[in-house]
């Protein structure tokens, strides 16, 4: 297992502990939570607090054919299986369930300067892609209007908050105006990218670039 | 430690489950937390037939996912309500919420009778503690689980008693991890 050092605040755990995250951050933070035992046991100990609110619930009637409907619905199904990530693989499993594959199987469009990325959903609330820097490549400055979730799969990198390889997650806001630089090691850096509202760039090139990048 | 030989017996339920797919086992599973499940998403804005509908699927799953159940990591409330949660979340959005990847244990990974003891008594612990809150702070905790409260709402919410819980949780994920490699 991965030691994590950058990892995600609880504030956003119990956010996904009761639902109440958009699906695209949903997707960063379960992808995390794959890669990080620490995220995972504070994520349970925000679970286990519905599970002490589910003990205390006052009791709904149930119908009276409930039992005997929902034993029907299990003889039609069969067990579900786990399926754990294959040893190397890059994408963890609730990504790879997303993309249909691992690394290899992500549909790539080109943006700018040989970055490349892959937009997996986009609504009105936020969105969540797959970008690839070549390494030692830097991205656009950008501050943020809402919040952006970037988690590394692959390779690394370094920002203004420190240095983040695969497993570390950074989280940034209004106050945040980076630029993150691919590490120069000879492998590409990969990272998933959730944003809650559209990234301001800095400068007039940028700018121009953003409709492209769409974010 | 009546609270632990209950939660004992909802472990051994479970199991009796995914081992032999005991109908009455099931039975009695269902009959504790199907009006729970149903109250925790009529709780969550649903009216009664959507709840019932729900309900049954969640309980349905149950039956489908016990062989993937750890007792070290999750006591049998806290999963079920992962299940109703997930369920809920499935019927609003009309997709699969992406969950993490599951740790599965085979035969020669069983969880620590140790440490499923140690999570039992911690779960209840952190209950009674949350039980043990002033009104207005245990209200607004079930808020959050019923889905009312948005993101940025919980960010304020802090002071859960959660420390020791975290921690069993833990060491039983670096225990799983080790018999798994
Ligand atoms: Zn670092
Ligand atoms: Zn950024």
């Amino acid at each position: 297992m991965i030691d994590v050092t950058h990892t995600v605040p609880d504030s956003l755990l119990m956010g996904y502990a009761t639902g109440a995250l958009p699906e695209a951050f949903d997707v960063v933070i379960s992808t995390h939570v794959s890669l990080s035992d620490d995220a995972r046991a504070r994520l349970a100990s925000f679970e286990a607090v519905g599970g002490a609110v589910l003990e205390d619930m006052d009791k709904a009637d149930v119908a009276e054919d409930s039992l005997e409907k929902t034993l029907a619905m299990i003889g039609a199904a069969p067990p579900r299986e786990a399926q754990p990530m294959p040893k190397d693989g890059v994408f963890p499993a609730p990504l790879r369930a997303i993309v249909g594959g691992d690394s290899d199987s992500v549909k790539w469009r080109n943006v700018a300067r040989g970055a490349k990325q892959s937009v997996l959903q986009s609504n009105s609330e936020a969105s969540v892609r797959l970008l690839h820097i070549p390494a030692g490549q830097a991205m656009p400055e950008h501050s943020h209007r809402g919040m952006e979730l970037t988690l590394v799969l692959q390779g690394g990198y370094s920002s203004e908050d420190g240095h983040f390889v695969r497993g570390d997650l950074e989280v940034a806001d209004q106050e945040t105006h980076h630029t993150p630089v691919a590490d120069d090691d000879g492998e590409d850096c990969i990272c998933l990218v959730a944003t809650d509202a559209r990234l301001k760039f800095q400068g007039l090139l940028p700018r121009i670039a953003q409709p492209f990048i769409g974010i | 430690a009546t609270v632990e030989v209950t939660e004992a017996y909802w472990v051994s339920r479970i199991t009796a489950i995914a081992k032999d797919e005991d109908k009455v086992a099931f039975a009695d599973v269902f009959r504790h937390f199907a009006p729970r499940v149903k109250g925790f998403l009529i709780k969550s804005g649903a009216d009664d037939s959507l709840a019932e509908e729900c309900m049954q699927d969640v309980m349905a799953t149950l039956w489908q996912k016990a062989h993937m159940y750890d007792p070290a990591r999750a006591s049998v409330a806290t999963w079920i309500f992962t299940i109703a949660r997930n369920r809920k979340i499935d019927l609003i959005r009309k997709y699969a919420r992406p969950e993490p990847e599951d740790l599965p244990w085979g035969p020669e990974a069983e969880p620590d009778q140790a440490d499923v003891m140690a999570l039992q008594q911690d779960s209840a612990r952190l209950a009674d503690a949350i039980r043990q809150l002033p009104e207005k702070q245990r209200r607004l905790i079930e808020r959050a689980y019923f889905g009312d409260l948005t993101h940025s709402e919980i960010a304020a919410e802090t002071g859960l008693p959660l420390g020791t819980i975290k921690s069993r949780i833990r060491l039983a994920l670096e225990r799983l991890r080790h018999a798994m490699s």
